[in-house]
């Protein structure tokens, strides 16, 4: 028996270190071919390598940063949403809702987090992009029919929970003692929340927040339908982007040779995600368990 | 004026009626000036030995009657009908879960924190009922401190800590008046001689009785005129917990204390009234020294000899 879990246990360890190890071999060849400087610093992503070596671009060029700086755009759209309703629905559900709205709000607001992404996906193209455009279109502006606002807006719809449920976890968790000591001295309820409650469940908020970026980061349905493929090298919203997540997803899908730096890229791509995202997340369970000691 | 200067050193039924009814029309509207001015006529025009009997006891600051408390459906308390004389420290003892914590923590409706918690009769502060209609628990709250059971320093420096009630009631026009606000308050609560050196110290890097004495400095900085105190020294050990009990001593003469104890000899110690609770029943109460030696109930008699609770 004891045998049977041990190798349960073995069994995951083994997969994500084989995982890891593959991500870095395979990075490893890409830099043999593309140098880490041009992957790191070249501003152009145009991987499209021709198909006989003797054709016009027979070398992509395998620039990061335009989809770097897609993906931070759209988790920042993500974030800019998630943040402020996600917050003030933890706190509204944590010091004003009665038990009774408790019991529905909250699991009802984590069923966000249920709903898979590829429905999330087509909510964003039929429904979201179509009205950002024309919302633009009569607005004057010109709104591409694949945004980073569209993906961002509905990436943040998908991450309030992450938000919501932990900053809700955290204000929770700050002991009665201090809000009753707030209040005996004549805080009103929402003195007593800004000045001691969030303050003292900042770090757990703080945690949810990362963990929301993280998810953001490494979302990639959401953006492969709704994001676009071109790697513009753009700050506007309201042009097409594209991310880390849906590169990769292009460079591996189709039949591909296993050796050209079209598909090594993708697990260079990978590696870079997967560091990201293991900081963020690093950081973020830090901050938790720091604040979680405070307390108890 | 405000209703307590109204109210003159008699018991209630000797007011003109007039008089009664202007204070309870009168909302709990003070200034801060006008408190200090308070407390200072107050702490001097009360300085007569604790009696025996309960209608010669000084001028009654709060006054509960028929009090009855349910949470949910079971009652915590019934008719509780006592008297807290002013610049007096009031005890509640009794056995865990005889309703002494709840009763206090009607005096200044933090019971209102909690959704199941319903409060039949009357509760009066002066001559004015504290949760009638017209009464802003938030100025109640400033007027009725309360110092909690374990010490519950605020996760902020321990200037802040002390800080947080007069910046939030707008008690310190300039940055100089909150410092000596801070001060005074450190230093009547005896702490100031120990963290001066390190007011910007997290408060919660004090010692237990350090953090407890540091709550009482953040009740006192509001200026309140009545201390409620909720097993104040529970979470202390003997020395920290004499070194809270000379305090309240002290303070007694600047303030009207109500204190829950569970340990009897703390009452007979600091307490000059005594109410001795048993199953959310008030079964007796009067001075320390008659209820101690001579005690009216066998409820009260079993429990000051230590046979039950």
């Amino acid at each position: 028996m004891v045998a049977a879990l041990f190798t349960g246990s073995l069994v995951a360890i083994l997969v994500t270190v084989g995982i890891v190890l593959s991500l870095v071999f395979e990075t490893f060849r890409f830099l043999q071919i593309v140098p880490l400087t041009e992957f790191l610093f070249n501003p152009q992503w145009s991987p499209q390598t021709a198909i006989r070596t003797d054709q016009v671009g027979a070398s992509g060029v395998f620039g990061a940063i335009p989809l770097i700086t897609g993906t931070l755009l759209i988790s920042a759209i993500a974030l800019a949403v998630a943040a402020p309703i996600g917050l003030f629905s933890a706190i509204y559900l944590a010091e004003y809702a009665n038990s009774k709205t408790r019991a529905v709000v909250k699991p009802t607001l984590e069923l966000l987090a249920g709903i898979p992404t590829v429905v999330y996906g087509f909510f964003a193209v039929l429904i979201i992009a179509p009205l950002l455009r024309d919302g633009g279109a009569w607005a004057g502006l010109s709104v591409s029919s694949e945004s980073a606002l569209a993906a961002g807006l509905v990436m943040g719809i998908m991450t309030i929970p992450f938000v919501s449920s932990t900053a809700d976890d955290a204000l929770i968790a700050v002991p009665l003692s201090l809000k009753e000591g707030a209040l005996a001295l004549g805080s009103t309820r929402s003195e007593a929340i800004r000045q001691i409650i969030i303050p003292a469940a900042l770090p757990g908020i703080t945690g949810g927040l990362l963990l929301a970026a993280s998810r953001a980061i490494g979302e990639t349905m959401i953006v492969v339908m709704a994001a676009g493929l071109a790697a513009n090298l753009t700050l506007n919203p309201l042009e097409a982007v594209t991310t880390v997540t849906v590169q990769i997803v292009t460079l591996l899908t189709g039949d591909q040779e296993f050796d050209s730096a079209k598909t090594l890229a993708a697990f260079a791509l990978g590696l870079l995600l997967f560091i990201v995202t293991l900081i963020l997340n690093v950081i973020a369970q830090h901050i938790v368990k720091k604040y979680r000691e405070q307390y108890d | 004026m405000d209703c307590m200067t109204m109210t003159p050193t008699k018991p209630l039924s000797e007011l003109p009626l007039a008089a009664l009814q202007f204070a309870q029309q009168k909302p709990f509207v003070l200034q801060s000036t006008e408190r200090e001015a308070d407390m200072t006529t107050d702490s001097v025009s009360s300085r007569s030995p604790a009696p025996v009997e309960v209608t010669s006891v000084g001028r009654i600051r709060m006054q509960t009657s028929d009090l009855n408390v349910h949470y949910g459906d079971t009652q915590a308390l019934h008719d509780i009908s006592l008297e807290i004389p002013e610049n007096q420290v009031t005890a509640l003892i009794g056995p865990s879960g005889c309703g002494k914590s709840t009763y206090l923590r009607c005096l200044n409706r933090m019971n209102d924190v909690i959704d199941s918690c319903r409060v039949e009769g009357s509760v009066k502060l002066d001559d004015a009922d504290i949760y009638g209609p017209e009464v802003d628990v938030v100025e109640l709250r400033a007027r009725i401190g309360m110092v909690f059971q374990k010490p519950n320093p605020f996760p902020k420096s321990i200037y802040d800590n002390v800080a947080y009630g007069p910046r939030i009631h707008g008690l310190a026009d300039s940055r100089e008046e909150l410092d000596s606000i801070v001060m005074e308050s450190l230093e009547q609560a005896r702490l100031f001689d120990e963290v001066k050196d390190r007011l910007q110290a997290p408060g919660t890097s004090l010692s237990g009785g350090q953090q407890q004495r540091l709550c009482i400095a953040r009740a006192i900085a509001v200026k309140p005129e009545i201390i409620l105190m909720d097993e104040p020294c529970s979470a202390l050990d003997p020395i920290a917990t004499s070194g809270i009990e000379a305090l309240i001593d002290d303070l007694k003469d600047a303030y009207t204390i109500v204190m829950v104890t569970h340990s009897m000899q703390q009452a007979a110690r600091v307490s000059q009234r005594t109410a001795y609770f048993h199953m959310g029943q008030l079964v007796e109460t009067g001075s320390t020294d008659k209820v101690f030696s001579d005690p009216r109930d066998p409820r009260t008699r079993d429990y000051i000899s230590g046979r039950i609770g």
